[in-house]
């Protein structure tokens, strides 16, 4: 993965950013925190929050004129957080000197002039640099400008006690001291200290001080500017500006450097209100007094708090990692790094649907599967992709690739094809009955000859990181369009759709949807009202899902959507999820299924299928325009598994042959019955063991009579390691009979 | 199949017995002991060692 665009993706992330109370404050003080102390009676705490912001936070608790709380988003539902209120609690009731944490020394003089809120805040924050501080003060007490304010605005106590820490860090104080009032004089001062501070309006003339740096046309002099009377709070802001300037200038380093997010900014953390509930302010019982602590609690409950994690609420992947994609990538991206040692995040890398609704809900479209995707051929391409992690899927992909299912023929009777249909393999799987019904019907329909092409478009490859196999396939598919003569191609499936829009752009495509004439068809009158869900495959294509829709009300279908539109979710099948983590997809498609009580309509095979597994009832749009010669309820149609998708695939493609250009390809030889008890196939399926792998190991043993017999059981145990994985099946029987009782596998040799 | 059972080779027609053998995956070894054909070397790998401890150590060897 490149490093720079793993920042890029870090920095699309933005659960991170300060929220607006805490972006609006020029100190920065994280009010969000500081409420979440006070809400659980933590005052204490919260008071600390703002000791670690602010130098004179006593004061700030209580002159503070709070910007934070005109940009609060409470806002957009009730009252602002009364932050103020709450910073004034923490001062009453947790309220304390400030810890103070002195650098070494540093053995240089530096002079403040003025003893206001920003000359005052300076001198503090530089003599916790380690630096000699003389505060000037030409009246005589410092903060004089707050001291007329009375006790009911700002207890003396404040004042006192965050005074105590100029006496703490030994910072000089001169009272009634005068300084020479021409700048030449004032400039000769440099010669006793390293640099000068002057505070703006303490001084009968004016230093114009750089808004950014507070730097001066003179060097070492820095000097502030008008918000000593606007704003405590930006006053405070001003003498940490000039602590920084003059540090910064003391070391010789740069003066503007890295200084963007410094003061208050716009805040980029997205917080969605829409669902709030409005709730008004805390009114306290004595507006004199302030809140109570109860009352603090009260008010401190309303903050949201304020966190983006629009992905996490809608993803059950994102959700099971119990973090946010930021941390998510940066974890991918040391896992990468790992030369020695475990790769913990391997599971959770290979258990992303690629589904793409964290790109639609993030405020930064930040794409997940993107991430994903490329961690995942990383991981291929170097040899560290867990051999287990998508094994069945790309052998089932094997399975669609080869001779037992892929075809390309122009229609018979027919030397050219006007358009050609591929349904794709899962709907071959799931119901090889429709994608004949279905051919059938675009041949009534469609002049010029109607091919077929039986092919996998990659789709599992790409998701497994795979991109040689993907690459592959694709050439395979293509090498059929041409074949066929370079037709259009219909298709059933969305990942197929999906996949050449992206990745073979050259091959024209249309879903198959808007290409059925129900008039000619007349099919049953369908249920009135279904639930439609959308593929995630085909989540930009509104032409797709706008087809599937114009058929269902076509069919009568009174429509029910689940989601706004471009919002589905995945069934847990995408990405291969259902293979590298089957609990986390089965959650995956319980929290799809549990979205409403109706009938579910789609029109991916897949998708019908995982919603099935589930217990859900579930069709797919097919099963209204063509339904079942018997009459069966379409919804209560079992999941097939995964050995009989593939002998649907193979058996659509020799009755195909058979029945349309009249060839028989040779059966395969089966030598024996094989009974398995529905409980057994259900284990088979848990364990990913095809029926197939069963077949050849009983075979195996049979013809080699490499078994394990338990004597007096009538049992036998086969044996078999075709590749990377030993399968293990207990059976009975004989005479080309066999009952399967049991069957396991591993991937280690014992020898 | 019962896993303590006394186990027979089908081919050799004698029972399996206890044997120091070696489990191997992504080039990491570890010897065990489990039941072996005296005669042709086959070694019967239990149910519960299969989707239990031996699928452990499969996951963690993949994760490394």
């Amino acid at each position: 993965m490149d490093r720079e665009q793993v920042r890029r993706w870090e920095s699309q992330c933005i659960q991170e950013q300060a929220p607006a109370c805490a972006s609006a404050c020029p100190m920065h003080v994280d009010a969000r925190k500081l409420a979440e102390c006070a809400r659980k009676g933590d005052f204490k705490a919260g008071f600390s929050v703002l000791a670690a912001a602010v130098p004179v936070p006593l004061i700030v608790a209580y002159v503070c004129d709070h910007p934070c709380q005109r940009q609060c988003r409470r806002a957009d539902a009730g009252d602002p957080i009364r932050i103020h209120e709450l910073e004034k609690a923490c001062a009453e009731f947790g309220g304390a000197s400030p810890t103070l944490r002195v650098q070494n020394k540093r053995n240089r003089e530096i002079l403040v002039c003025g003893s206001e809120l920003s000359g005052v805040s300076a001198a503090i924050l530089l003599a916790q640099k380690g630096y000699n501080v003389t505060l000037h003060e030409p009246g005589p007490a410092l903060l004089g400008s707050l001291r007329g304010l009375g006790d009911g605005f700002l207890p003396q106590m404040a004042i006192g006690t965050d005074m105590a820490a100029l006496e703490a860090l030994e910072i000089e104080v001169c009272y009634d001291r005068e300084l020479p009032h021409d700048e030449e004089a004032i400039l000769g001062l440099r010669h006793e200290y390293d640099a000068l501070f002057f505070e703006a309006g303490a001084w009968p003339f004016t230093f114009t001080g750089d808004p950014a740096t507070l730097a001066t046309r003179h060097p070492g002099v820095f000097a502030g500017n008008a918000w000593q009377e606007l704003s405590p709070v930006y006053a405070v802001y001003e003498g940490s500006v000039a602590a920084i300037s003059i540090d910064r200038y003391l070391q010789g380093a740069s003066l503007t450097a890295n200084r963007e997010n410094r003061g208050a900014y716009p805040s980029r953390l997205y917080m969605n209100t829409q669902d709030q509930i409005p709730l008004a302010a805390v009114e306290s019982a004595d507006p004199e007094q302030g809140y109570t602590r109860e009352e603090a609690q009260q008010e401190a409950a309303r903050c949201f708090p304020c966190q983006c994690l629009e992905c996490v609420k809608v993803c059950e992947y994102l959700k099971e990692y119990k973090s946010y994609p930021k941390r998510y990538v940066r974890e991918i991206y040391n896992n990468e790094c790992i030369v020695m040692g475990v790769r913990k995040a391997n599971r959770m890398i290979n258990s992303c649907a690629l589904c793409g609704l964290c790109t639609t809900v993030c405020p930064e479209n930040l794409s997940m599967a993107e991430v994903i995707l490329a961690a995942r051929r990383g991981m291929v391409d170097t040899g560290k992709m867990p051999p287990s992690a998508h094994d069945l899927a790309l052998r089932d992909m094997a399975f669609s690739t080869s001779d037992a299912f892929t075809l390309a023929r122009h229609q018979p009777g027919h030397a050219s094809s006007a358009v050609a249909f591929l349904p794709g393999c899962q709907l071959s799987s799931s119901s090889p009955e429709h994608v004949e019904s279905v051919y059938k019907h675009l041949r009534e329909t469609t002049q010029g000859g109607v091919g077929l092409i039986l092919a996998c478009c990659g789709a599992p490859a790409q998701w497994a990181g795979n991109e040689a196999k993907f690459a592959e396939a694709r050439a395979e598919l293509t090498a059929s369009w041409e074949q066929l003569g370079r037709p259009k191609l219909i298709t059933a499936c969305s990942s197929c759709i999906r996949t050449l829009h992206d990745h073979l752009p050259q091959i024209p495509v249309e879903s198959l949807w808007k290409h059925i004439d129900l008039a000619l068809i007349a099919p049953p009158t369908a249920p009135k009202r279904l639930a439609v869900h959308d593929p995630c495959s085909t989540r930009e294509m509104r032409e797709v899902e706008d087809g599937a829709r114009a058929l269902l009300r076509e069919l009568g279908v009174e429509i029910e959507e689940l989601n706004e539109r471009g919002l589905t979710t995945c069934c847990g099948f995408g990405g291969l999820q259902q293979f590298a983590n089957p609990e986390l997809a089965d959650r995956t498609a319980q929290r799809r299924a549990a979205t409403s009580s109706t009938d579910y309509v789609t029109y991916c095979a897949m998708c019908r299928d995982r919603f099935s597994l589930r217990g859900k009832r579930a069709v797919h749009i097919l099963d209204l325009i063509f339904p079942a010669d018997d009459g069966a309820d379409p919804a209560a149609r079992l999941d097939p598994g995964f050995s009989r998708r593939q002998e649907g695939r193979a058996r659509l493609k020799r009755r195909l042959l058979r029945d349309l250009w009249g060839e028989t390809e040779a059966e395969m030889d089966e030598l024996f019955e094989l009974e398995i008890a529905e409980e057994v196939r259900a284990l088979l399926e848990k364990r990913m063991i095809l029926v197939e792998d069963v077949r050849q190991a009983v075979e195996h043993a049979e013809k080699t009579g490499e078994k394990l017999e338990q004597p007096g059981t009538g049992h036998w145990l086969a044996m078999w390691r075709p590749s990377c994985v030993t399968y293990w099946v207990e059976y009975s029987g004989g005479a080309g009979s066999f009952t399967v009782h049991n069957a396991y596998s591993h991937r280690m040799q014992v020898k | 199949m019962a896993e303590e059972a006394e186990l027979m080779c089908g081919k050799c027609k004698q029972p399996l017995v206890k044997a120091q053998v070696v489990a191997s995956y992504l080039g990491a070894e570890f010897p065990i002991e489990l039941l072996r054909c005296p005669g042709c070397g086959v070694v019967h790998v239990p149910e519960s060692l299969a989707t239990g401890k031996m699928f452990q150590v499969e996951q963690a060897l993949e994760d490394k």
